[in-house]
């Protein structure tokens, strides 16, 4: 078999749906058999931001500063467990490895053949993983957060709120979108651990998952007048943890949110763009041979 | 003993031959792992452009911190070398019924599970955690006695005997379980607390929690009694971190062993 067969395309938009529904199904089905190793999976995450609190608390004892970039401690604990919810969105374990996998070792070739869209597959996969870590995680969150919710300034107006939903969905489409068009790369490299671990490593460090990205906002690019916060302002890494965090807390307004909700939408469509195009020209140089 | 200790240079030697078989895998394996690390300096170096130390009063301004992060680099690099890529194989093991291949051999199966791999390139960073302990050692403005140097390697033992005891409890959890994928995201977890000096946790919730993570579960003495001795002024009550240490070493030695014991004994085959 060869990379020329195309994958057949499901007839209409309402058997595409009912297609999609089905897939949504059995990977919700699949998802739930290990539900126990998965809950106990979710509360465990929970603990590393444990030490974090404890750690800035320090930090904030030991200077005489109120604030650190604009951030006092009761901001930085409630910014640590918002970016846990906002990881929650974006974050995919698992996905563009998966995807290199079914590509080194021939599973990928189904796709060609069956109508099913192989994109459309992994997103509702996803999206039943989601939906099961929210259903199991929705408890832990809710205890955590009302027992820290002294730490949270008050819930903000509607528009902020509407703003922040509307970035956790956009960071959920980011971070899909990235991660696939990561796994694809498994057409040309067939082995991407590297490439994965690489960017996770950029990832971690430059979506404020590890600190608030304002903290680089005093360290200088070389470029005058161009912070490091700058510069990771247009890259899509900081809207898959510290932008939501950020717009719930107060910390982008105005102008600047519709802005940074344009930047988040519109690396959005580049990654889909990305996505598509890697499945496409991986397709066409994809060969298999045997069952 | 000397027979265990010559089959374990057999399998560190065949891990050796593998990795070098596999030179650039082994270098990028290696490189990540440096990476990782890098970044966590570089996050520390930047909580520093905020405070002169962690903690008012505590002692931890940058120069004895990072004398406690090398400290928690070696240590977890021993562990991260000799014990957990075998540990980890342990949860598909228990699954798809290879254990019984383990159990019907002519040695010690706590031995054959624990120490029968080595990652060599998790070595990277404990040589980069020497390093920066000479590095930090020489911008100190006091100097560790001698006792403290003697004492320094032995409470590093203590600290890997210490995780080796919880890596191997964790190990008798598969077996009781069957999978336990999340347990070993447990043991990443939970020595997470042990990546920070002890006097963070402090206050209502802080005070309980340094309890729990001293006396229950010694996590905070695996990298914190040793860092101390020789980043931290060396007075008598130093002497009673060091007790402790040795004390908890020898119980998690003691007691893994007894829990894994007791888990093989109601191991029950998955294979036909």
């Amino acid at each position: 078999m060869s990379g020329s067969l195309e994958a057949v395309r499901p007839a209409g938009p309402l058997q595409g749906l009912r297609t999609w529904w089905t897939m949504l199904k059995i990977c919700l089905e699949e998802r739930l058999v290990y539900r126990g190793d998965f809950a106990l999976g979710t509360l465990m995450r929970f603990l590393p931001i444990v030490t974090q609190v404890f750690l800035w608390t320090a930090v904030f004892g030991a200077t005489s500063r109120g604030d650190i970039a604009g951030y006092t401690r009761n901001d930085i604990v409630a910014y640590y467990l918002l970016t846990m919810l906002t990881r929650a969105f974006s974050s995919m374990p698992g996905l563009a490895s998966g995807i290199a996998r079914s590509v080194r070792d021939g599973s990928v070739k189904k796709f060609l053949i069956q109508p099913v869209d192989y994109v459309s597959f992994l997103l509702a996969a996803r999206v039943a993983h989601k939906l099961v870590y929210y259903a199991v995680a929705a408890i832990p969150f809710a205890l955590v957060f009302f027992l820290c919710r002294s730490y949270f300034p008050p819930v903000p107006d509607a528009t902020t709120i509407a703003a922040f939903l509307l970035s956790l969905a956009l960071s959920f489409l980011l971070g899909f979108f990235m991660e696939v068009t990561l796994g694809m790369l498994g057409f040309w490299f067939m082995e991407v651990s590297s490439i994965v671990f690489g960017y996770m490593l950029v990832q971690y460090l430059l979506s404020g998952h590890m600190f608030p990205i304002d903290l680089l906002k005093g360290t200088p690019t070389g470029i005058a007048g161009v912070s490091l916060a700058d510069v990771v302002h247009w890259l899509p890494f900081e809207y898959t943890a510290y932008f939501s965090s950020a717009v719930w807390l107060g910390k982008v307004k105005g102008a600047q949110l519709v802005s940074s909700l344009a930047i988040e939408a519109g690396w959005v469509v580049v990654m889909a763009v990305a996505c598509r195009v890697a499945w496409w020209r991986g397709t066409r140089r994809y060969s298999a041979f045997g069952g | 003993m000397a027979r265990y200790f010559a089959i374990f240079l057999t399998f560190a030697r065949a891990c050796l031959v593998r990795d070098m078989t596999f030179r650039a895998n082994f270098i990028l394996e290696c490189l990540t792992s440096l990476g990782w690390m890098s970044m966590n300096l570089a996050f520390y170096l930047l909580v520093f452009t905020f405070t002169s130390e962690i903690g008012k009063g505590t002692g931890w301004s940058k120069e004895p911190f990072f004398a406690f992060v090398a400290t928690g680099l070696i240590i977890n690099s021993v562990v991260q070398a000799f014990f957990m890529p075998s540990a980890e194989e342990l949860t598909e093991m228990v699954r798809t019924g290879g254990l019984d291949a383990v159990l019907v051999q002519p040695l010690d199966a706590q031995f054959l599970l624990s120490m029968h791999r080595v990652d060599f390139s998790a070595l990277a960073n404990g040589a980069v955690g020497v390093g920066l302990l000479a590095w930090a050692m020489a911008r100190m403005d006091h100097a560790p006695p001698a006792v403290a140097w003697l004492l320094y390697p032995l409470l590093l033992l203590c600290g890997v005997a210490i995780l080796y005891g919880l890596v191997i409890m964790l190990a008798a959890a598969t077996i009781l379980m069957g999978r336990n994928q999340s347990l070993y995201d447990f043991w990443f977890y939970i020595t997470n607390f042990s990546r920070y000096p002890a006097e963070i946790y402090s206050g209502p919730w802080g005070g309980p929690l340094r309890m729990i993570c001293t006396f229950v579960i010694p996590i905070l003495l695996v990298v914190n009694v040793p860092a101390r001795v020789i980043a931290q002024p060396f007075t008598g009550e130093s002497w009673i971190g060091v007790a402790c240490a040795v004390i908890a070493a020898v119980v998690a030695l003691v007691v893994s062993r007894l829990v894994f014991q007791r888990a093989l004994a109601r191991y029950r085959s998955a294979s036909s």
